[in-house]
């Protein structure tokens, strides 16, 4: 099993140019077809993935499953996987079928949408294990393009301002990235992950048409990079679109957007930004940080305002991105593990709860809380599970949504005591919104005349969130199963920033004296 | 010694007889009738020199004491405009023929321009670039106003041609103050009076930003580029088409040359014009084309983006630059000859339409050619995975290794801009009601050159077909 990792990778893609290629006809024949092949795909994936899981060896803190071709121009095409990259491999292969699973009731121009999706599979994959600079970027930015037509043919009323919003936001913060990356290519002579890890950019400070540049080279390149993966994540204030593409989305779009997409911006701090500008990230972790804990107050506020459950999950997605990006930069061995925790976590519960409410828009086509209330008498099996993602958002123990944000913000303390404080506010304020959205959806008299026939999830349904289920109550239980994984490589990464700040930072401490 | 320098000039020499013989043939025989014959003949004549240039053997050559110049540069951009040239061709005839306008002459017009083309990028000259630009650009205003009795073709042959005229003079203006400051018009002879790192002579930097202005109006780089949206959309659309491809490689080309092989001392003044030229075309290209509703004019304000960013690789000034600006051209090409093919076709009633919103839901009634299409204009807009983004790369890569990040930022922040509009023709074809829309079929051919474009787009990025050694080997035989 040499290309172990490409096989995973593009076996999506296979499926989807197999779907492209030889499914005819819009008939109702063909539209099962289109799902059943998709369905088969991405469970052949996940269960081909799970080789990764056996063959990856936690204690080694290198590249591993690592194939390398030529590709053109100088750049490679290399895979791998390390202890930091490995889980969200697998989360995207887990999810993948439950996705495909919630495409299900869709009927219009299928064949289309399950292309997409398998074509989007791919790409994420790809950014996760991608080992060469340029191909990263490659597969990062052309995963806008499938997510950019789920969203606009398939979305909701307002579905064209959407899409083009999260195509524009997102590109615009990608392509500086790009123009960094070109100037690390310069910098490093080459595009070889591996290798710029253990590249020392140049953190002199110097004067840039009249302002001092603290951190040199690193800081600049660190806020290339910083403009692209706060868009992805998404951080407060550049998380305007996030709503937006979450509202318009179909239910399976809302699911990847959440459950994986936003993911990749706080894999990319982990894998550039952190280990290959530490001094930079050093300088500047106090102002991430900060906008972490602004993103966990004011979103949180904000989702306790909104009408329409989507955009509250989506606020709600920020505001729990928010401890992700202040457990990265807390840089140190609980707020990296707790961070990685709380991103996998991230993706199976939202993903769960953006399911829930496509469960009742299915059957009531509208998202507005208004128009439920008192759900849990006609759907009671819903109402078990909805309450348990909700629980499951606001941090009980025992459910994996608790060891993240518990993680990330024992981290923040040690660092900055007042972040923790503030952040810890975020944690209460989410109990807030999470438990009244679900007083007012599930609770209350059965009043509303269109609710009295509205049916119990299906079977369908339910096995959609059984796998979602298991894994929140097995993570919450026993954390180990990821810390044990991820462990290792973040001993690493950690250490790797620590030895790389000491000179640097006291060169900076002893300039004024001079 | 004469034999020797005709040999070299064979190429040109075998196009210029051809359209000779071709226009005899056409006169004396059956007149427009003979016009599917002489494009064939023409294209496959054309396709022919591109594959004897491509396959002989690697030289450094000149000819009439170095007026003109034969190496690896020359003959890259030689072998793109050829075949652009004859694909565009062939492509143009079912339009033509539908249109009523399908005349013997066009084949050779279009022969005649091509041959003025190859003399452009093969000048070492200030004489012959003269000869070759007016050549090309005589037979262009001609075919810009090629359908006579409509009024918007008329206006714009004759737009074009008091413009270019005003181009032209600038230009010579330029090389007359050029060769009275260095008593010389031959590229060589420049390039060593001036010397490197010295400042220029007053009337030798005049001369310059003449030459420059003459060329920026030729490769439609703002702030010169008026005379682009009007002469796109006036002009016949196979006409449009062919302005987009050749004669942009022509005159980036030729940019390169005049820069490289007369001014090579002066880089430091020239990039900066450059550097300036292509900033403001790429915003304005990008800017200026969100408002149109005409796909041809939404073209040209595309071309104009699209030649700001090649001119980025020129503005380098490295090896790195002229290879990114070969890069770019070769793929822009590309990309043109495939969308083209998709807007020659676009019709309803039998007449041509250029409205964009009338792609209204295109995707339900002929769901290939929308996905070809659309796999096009991510391609133009510069988004990975299509080739279009490895343009983009190699000129962003190439301002950034020659200190010119802020350029490189701006480029980026302008593709930005420019994804937009390509993104909104996206938008009509997907997600916008469903409008009357058009009924043109598509023949097999354009069908062909569509499709085979957007494949290309695709399989490029698992490797762009060893383009990059080809242009680097052009570019150094460029800079030595």
């Amino acid at each position: 099993m040499d290309n172990l990792l490409s096989i995973v990778t593009f076996l999506p893609m296979l499926a989807a140019l197999i779907l492209a290629v030889f499914l005819r006809g819009t008939d109702e024949a063909a539209q099962r077809n289109a799902k059943i092949l998709a369905l088969v795909a991405t469970l052949a994936t996940f269960v081909i993935s799970i080789a990764i899981y056996t063959e990856f060896d936690p204690s080694n803190t290198g590249f591993q499953l690592v194939e390398e071709y030529e590709w053109f121009g100088g750049l490679t095409y290399k895979l791998g996987v390390d202890g930091i990259s490995v889980l969200f491999v697998l989360l995207t292969t887990f999810l993948m079928p439950v996705v495909i699973g919630a495409c299900w009731s869709v009927n219009e121009r299928v064949k289309e949408y399950m292309i997409l999706f398998l074509i989007l599979e791919t790409l994420m994959i790809a950014v996760f294990c991608a080992l060469d600079l340029v191909l990263f970027y490659v597969v990062f930015e052309a995963g806008l393009i499938p997510m950019f037509l789920i969203i606009g043919i398939w979305g909701g009323q307002n579905k064209v301002y959407a899409a083009f919003k999260f195509f524009l936001y997102t590109l615009f913060g990608s392509i500086l990235m790009l123009v960094a990356m070109l100037a690390m290519w310069w910098d490093a002579g080459t595009t070889d992950i591996p290798t710029l890890l253990n590249h020392e950019f140049s953190s002199e400070a110097f004067s840039l048409m009249g302002f001092q540049i603290m951190g040199g080279l690193q800081t600049l390149l660190f806020l290339a990079f910083f403009a692209s993966f706060a868009v992805k994540m998404p951080m407060w204030p550049v998380h305007t679109w996030l709503p937006d593409a979450h509202v318009q989305a179909p239910t399976a779009g809302s699911v990847v957007l959440a459950a994986i997409l936003l993911k990749m911006g706080g894999y990319g701090f982990l894998r550039f930004s952190l280990p290959m500008f530490p001094v930079a990230s050093d300088l500047l972790s106090t102002f991430v940080m900060s906008l972490s804990v602004i993103a966990i107050i004011y979103t949180s506020l904000v989702a306790m305002m909104q009408q329409d459950m989507k955009k509250l999950i989506a606020y709600s997605s920020v505001a729990h991105m928010g401890f992700v990006t202040m457990g990265i930069f807390a840089a140190n061995q609980q707020g990296i593990d707790g961070a990685i925790f709380q991103m996998i976590s991230h993706g199976f519960i939202s993903g769960a709860l953006f399911l829930s409410v496509g469960v009742i828009y299915d059957r009531m086509h509208t998202r507005e809380i208004d128009a439920y209330g008192g759900l849990v008498v006609r759907m009671p099996a819903y109402a078990l599970v909805f309450m348990f993602f909700t629980m499951a958002n606001v941090g009980l123990p025992g459910t994996s949504g608790f060891v993240g944000e518990f993680l990330t913000l024992s981290a923040a303390f040690q660092v900055n005591t007042w972040i923790a404080f503030l952040a810890t506010t975020g944690v209460i304020l989410s109990a807030g919104y999470a438990l009244w959205l679900y007083r007012r959806v599930v609770f209350g008299d059965l009043i509303k005349e269109s609710l009295k026939t509205i049916t119990d999830m299906n079977t369908r349904e339910r096995l959609m969130m059984v796998p979602l289920v298991v894994m929140t109550l097995l993570l919450g239980v026993y954390p180990a199963l990821v810390l044990d994984l991820i462990g290792p490589s973040v001993t690493q990464l950690v250490e790797n920033v620590q030895s790389a700040l000491p000179e640097t930072v006291s060169a900076v401490a002893s300039a004024p004296s001079h | 010694m004469i034999s020797s320098d005709l040999n070299i000039v064979l190429p040109e020499l075998i196009l210029a007889a051809f359209a000779m013989l071709a226009l005899m043939f056409g006169v004396y025989t059956k007149k427009d009738e003979t016009a599917p014959v002489i494009t064939w003949a023409t294209a496959g004549v054309m396709i022919v020199l591109g594959l004897w240039i491509a396959f002989s053997p690697m030289a450094n050559r000149d000819a009439f004491n170095g007026a003109f110049v034969d190496d690896g540069f020359s003959r890259f951009a030689k072998v793109l405009m050829l075949w652009a040239s004859a694909i565009m061709l062939l492509l143009s005839q079912d339009y033509l023929r539908r249109n009523e306008m399908f005349k013997f002459e066009y084949p050779i017009l279009i022969a005649l321009a091509t041959l003025g083309m190859m003399m452009m990028v093969s000048a070492g000259d200030l004489m012959s670039l003269y000869m070759g630009l007016e050549l090309q650009s005589l037979a262009l205003y001609v075919i810009a106003a090629f359908r006579r009795d409509s009024l918007k073709s008329t206006e714009a042959g004759l737009k074009y041609f008091v413009l270019g005229a005003l181009s032209s003079g600038m230009l010579l203006y330029g090389a007359s103050f050029v060769y009275g400051y260095t008593g010389t018009t031959n590229f060589a002879g420049i390039a060593s009076t001036i010397q490197t790192g010295e400042h220029l002579e007053l009337g030798l930097v005049f001369g310059l930003v003449f030459l420059c202005v003459g060329l920026a109006f030729k490769i439609s780089a703002a702030p010169f580029h008026m005379w682009t949206p009007d002469v796109y959309e006036g002009s016949p659309t196979p006409v449009t088409a062919f302005f987009a491809t050749a004669p942009k490689v022509a005159a980036g080309g030729l940019f390169a040359r005049v820069m490289f092989d007369a001014f090579d001392g002066a880089q430091a003044d020239w990039t900066q014009i450059v550097a300036f030229l292509s900033l403001v075309s790429m915003f304005l290209g990008a800017v200026a084309a969100i408002g149109q509703t005409n796909i041809k004019r939404l073209m040209a304000y595309s071309s104009i983006s699209h030649m700001g960013f090649a001119l980025m690789g020129l503005a380098a000034g490295t090896e790195a630059g002229v290879k990114a600006l070969l890069i770019y051209l070769a793929i822009y090409v590309v990309m043109n000859i495939g969308t083209f093919a998709f807007i020659l076709n676009m019709e309803k009633d039998g007449r041509p339409v250029t409205d964009i919103r009338s792609l209204g839901q295109y995707s339900r009634q002929a769901p290939g050619r929308a996905a070809a299409l659309t796999v096009l204009l991510f391609s133009l807009a510069g988004i990975p995975p299509m080739v279009g983004f490895i343009g983009k790369l190699y000129v962003l890569r190439a301002a950034v290794g020659a200190d010119m990040a802020w350029l490189a930022i701006g480029g980026a922040i302008a593709s930005v801009i420019g994804v937009f509009y390509y993104l909104r023709i996206i938008y009509y074809m997907y997600f916008g009601e469903e409008t009357e829309g058009l009924d043109g079929k598509m023949p097999g051919l354009h069908f062909v050159a569509l499709m085979g474009a957007a494949a290309l787009m695709l399989i490029g990025i698992i490797n762009p077909f060893g383009l990059e050694n080809y242009a680097a080997l052009a570019a150094q035989s460029l800079l030595n």
